[in-house]
């Protein structure tokens, strides 16, 4: 294949940030016509190529060509001009306008300041015509399904002159009819030219809907290959590849089949419906797991699997519909996180700037948020013992700051998962959450925090973590439950881990649930 | 090892806050210059008398900034001050005076009252009661605290008008007038009142609890709630505390000016507002600080104050403060660009 006469071609493409290397020598290519499938782990820098293309950020190195001719993204308008759209997993549309006004906005026909209704019907209608769109241009937006809203986004984009579409995990939010349109409406656009870039966890519809198949891992290409000389599992060990040797190993496991430790914390049929996208949506489906004193339990998943939303549930930060908590035995009624804190539950939040910490306060206050009423004596905080306690957890995590009055927002992102983790671990907690805990943390400082788990494990803390990094699962955890589009979908010891059971559990869709003892010969 | 060293030394000598006073102490500074400014210009400016006027005049101002300091921290706004004063000042009269304005305003027998405790608190009754229909409706209800404090702002100034029947409840005994008009030594009672709390209002936000808590939440509400703690009641009780210094400040204004009015406060909160902003705390919560706030509040009198003393016309110290408003701000953010 000559990639010269790709209409995009990505040579060599690298973009660091700092702290990480999201992308290094990326090449991807896509032709005229043709649907390309673009997979990898969560963080294998499929968004970052993304927003490379839809102008969000500008390349370190490498070169980009379109159309032949090498040119550099300036902006998104600029991306848009040359025909270049993105379809966002979060829809981008205006609720309160009708389909005919989010398609053209900003580019209504008519002289300037008048909007011709007519000609703004009739222009839309043209292209829901031809595409085959069952919409009614003066519908308002926010009345229309998750899917509907996704034909305005396409509809919107053809009205650019789409030349190279772009569509991030289009289907996660569609029923399989829905899914079944979205194909059809797809091979319409390639039928017209349109070149597509398929972004999806759902390998089986990557294999059914793109020609070819492009993989990402941890940065780099991993992989390019027409669906029709590739199976699932292919693509699955691409997608992962073998890099286990890198991580922090424990030595000491809890040995979960000989165990006899007692069961810390048990969660039975957790359910929860309804995003902020979608009121239907199944978010949990009836999880249930079991938590022993000193383990390290795994929670593994791709993006939208549910991970965070069940940790979440069982801390009382969202609602559920239903299920029950059991902790050391008896049911704990946690409704608000003060519950689950009381019962001696920790969360280290996925979002730590967003979630964990106080960025504009110091070390020490954020350090002692949730300790507070053991410093207090009437109401007042004791700050000499305060300040005992917080200068003895920033050497016992070697938290490096230049003090604790330094605000938290100046310290590296390792050093700020230390301080939340201290803040929990200042409570004495029987059960500690870890929603990707080494998320945005340089090595160095990951080793540090493996190290700290496993202490804690050692010393009865029972710790559920959370991972998008199946190799750092495998090497922390004692057992592993996998969750895929908020079911459980597989449980795997510490023995049976690699990389390939964890993918396989993980990409499991509904369907295939059921049969799941028939498919495991990976 | 290496890091342990690092970090040791540091940690305790590092024990004064400075990044929680950065932005405060730009807003001292502007009041540094302005005085020494007036002092030269007009000498009169510097004499204690003239002083004293200078934090009398401010004295109402600075106690409603106190408990405005608290709402801004927390991310939120009160709007309904001005009005919840003047309700406030008309519910003290009318008490003191005995039956009630809307009976027998301004008529009633000084005889006939209540006394002097129970005038102060129903004044701060009064307050508190606002404050708690606020709160509620702003952590409970989740209407943005500018809509509902804004409708307090036409609500409170409507009761007011109800409950006085339009009339002024005027000419108290010395016993009353003493709290707003008193001296004790030369120093002006409302300065001391005034004083007092903000010395109070400092070491809760300082060294408490729920001082903590009230920047925690202002800083980062999810973070708050995630680490355990009651955000809603948090957020109730700030606008509790403004209602409380709307109260207060009602009772002393009517005690001052020896008369309660219904139209007493019109236009405060934005003053209050600005005091507060100025003196560095930000809009957007978690940031600031009693000490600025003071300082704020007394930049907006010494500007009136020696404007006044150099025959400005007041419509251009309105101009003047407007402006000084938008350049702290701006100052402020300044600030924080290069910090980041």
């Amino acid at each position: 294949m000559d990639r010269r006469s790709a209409l995009l071609w990505m040579e060599n493409v690298s973009k660091s940030f700092p702290g990480v290397q999201a992308l290094e020598a990326v090449s991807l290519y896509v032709n005229a016509g043709e649907v390309l499938g673009l997979i990898g782990q969560n963080g294998a820098g499929k968004s970052t190529l993304m927003k490379i293309l839809s102008g969000v950020y500008t390349i370190d190195s490498g070169e980009i060509y379109y159309n032949g001719e090498s040119l550099h993204i300036h902006d998104p308008h600029h991306a848009q001009e040359l025909g270049i759209s993105i379809i966002y997993q979060e829809l981008n549309l205006m609720p309160n306008l009708s389909v005919m006004e989010n398609i053209f906005i900003g580019r209504e026909p008519g002289p300037p300041f008048v909007v011709s209704r007519s000609r703004l019907e009739q222009q839309t209608r043209a292209i829901l015509d031809r595409m085959h769109m069952n919409l009614h241009p003066t519908a308002l937006v926010r009345s229309l399904s998750v899917a509907e809203q996704q034909m305005v986004e396409i509809a919107k984009a053809i009205s650019r002159d789409v030349r190279v579409l772009i569509m991030d995990e289009p289907t996660s939010a569609l029923s399989e009819t829905e899914v079944e349109t979205l194909f059809e409406l797809i091979g319409e656009l390639k039928r017209s030219g349109v070149a597509i870039i398929f972004i999806s966890h759902r390998l089986e519809e990557v294999l059914h809907i793109c020609d070819r198949v492009t993989v990402l891992r941890d940065g780099k290409n991993a992989g390019d290959v027409m669906v029709t000389d590739v199976t699932r599992e292919d693509l699955i060990r691409m997608m992962v590849g073998r890099s286990l040797d890198q991580f922090f190993h424990r030595d000491e496991h809890l040995d979960i089949e000989q165990t006899t430790a007692d069961i810390v914390l048990e969660v039975r049929n957790i359910s929860r419906r309804g995003t902020v996208i979608n009121p239907d949506a199944v978010v949990l489906d009836n999880v249930s797991f079991t938590l022993r004193r000193g383990e390290i339990l795994g929670l593994a998943g791709l993006v939208g699997a549910g991970r965070t939303e069940l940790v979440r549930a069982i801390f009382g930060a969202d609602r559920r519909n239903s299920g029950q908590i059991l902790i050391e035995g008896k049911e704990a009624d946690i409704r608000s996180p003060s519950d689950a804190i009381r019962l001696g539950i920790g969360l280290v939040p996925e979002d730590r700037k967003g979630q964990g910490l106080i960025l504009g306060l110091a070390v020490r206050i954020n350090m002692t948020l949730a300790h507070l009423d053991s410093l207090t004596r009437v109401g007042f905080v004791q700050l000499g013992a305060e300040q005992r306690l917080v200068n003895e957890y920033i050497e016992r995590f070697e938290i490096r700051t230049p003090g604790m009055e330094q605000r938290v927002i100046n310290l590296s992102g390792g050093n700020q998962q230390k301080v939340v983790i201290a803040k929990w671990l200042m409570l004495g907690p029987k059960i500690l959450i870890m929603d990707e805990p080494t998320r945005g943390i340089d090595v160095g400082a990951k080793s540090e925090i493996y190290e700290l788990m496993h202490q804690l494990a050692t010393n009865g803390i029972s710790i559920i973590m959370i991972s998008s990094e199946f190799p750092e699962l495998i090497a922390m955890c004692d057992r592993i439950l996998c969750l895929a589009e908020g079911r459980m979908t597989g449980e795997v010891s510490r023995h049976e881990a690699t990389l390939e059971t964890l993918m396989h559990y993980c990409t499991l869709r509904k369907q295939v649930v059921s049969n799941v003892e028939g498919e495991l010969s990976l | 090892m290496t890091a342990k060293q690092a970090a040791k030394p540091s940690t305790f000598t590092s024990s004064f806050d400075w990044h929680a006073y950065a932005s405060q102490l730009g807003a001292l500074g502007v009041l540094i210059v302005i005085c020494v400014i007036f002092a030269l210009i007009e000498p009169a400016f510097l004499s204690s008398r003239n002083l004293f006027n200078v934090l009398r005049q401010v004295s109402i101002y600075g106690l409603l900034a106190l408990g405005m300091t608290f709402v801004i921290l927390t991310g939120g706004i009160d709007l309904s001050v001005g009005s919840l004063l003047a309700l406030s000042g008309l519910v003290a009269a009318a008490v003191y005076k005995g039956g009630t304005g809307l009976l027998s305003a301004g008529t009633a027998g000084q005889a006939e009252g209540f006394g002097l405790p129970a005038a102060i608190g129903a004044a701060i009754a009064v307050g508190l009661i606002g404050g708690l229909l606020q709160g509620t409706a702003v952590s409970r209800l989740k209407v943005p605290p500018f809509i509902v404090t804004l409708g307090g702002l036409t609500a409170f100034r409507g009761a007011a008008l109800l409950f006085s029947g339009g009339q002024p409840i005027s000419t108290f005994t010395d016993e009353y007038k003493f709290w707003g008009q008193g001296m004790i030594g030369p120093v002006p009672v409302p300065v001391i009142i005034f004083l007092s709390f903000a010395v109070l209002a400092f070491i809760v936000l300082r060294y408490t609890r729920y001082g903590r808590r009230v920047y925690a939440v202002g800083g980062n509400p999810e973070a708050a709630r995630l680490s355990g703690l009651n955000v809603q009641n948090i957020t109730l009780s700030v606008y509790v505390i403004t209602g409380f210094f709307a109260g207060l400040s009602g009772f002393l204004l009517s005690s001052r000016l020896n008369s309660a009015e219904q139209v007493a406060g019109v236009g405060y909160e934005l003053t209050v507002i600005a005091g507060v902003v100025i003196g560095g705390t930000s809009l957007f919560g978690g940031e600031g600080g009693i000490f600025g706030t003071v300082i704020g509040i007394l930049l907006i009198g010494v500007l009136s104050n020696g404007l006044t003393l150099m025959n400005v016309s007041p419509y251009y110290q309105q101009i003047l403060v407007g402006l000084i408003i938008v350049f702290a701000v701006y100052l402020d953010q300044l600030i924080k660009r290069r910090r980041r």
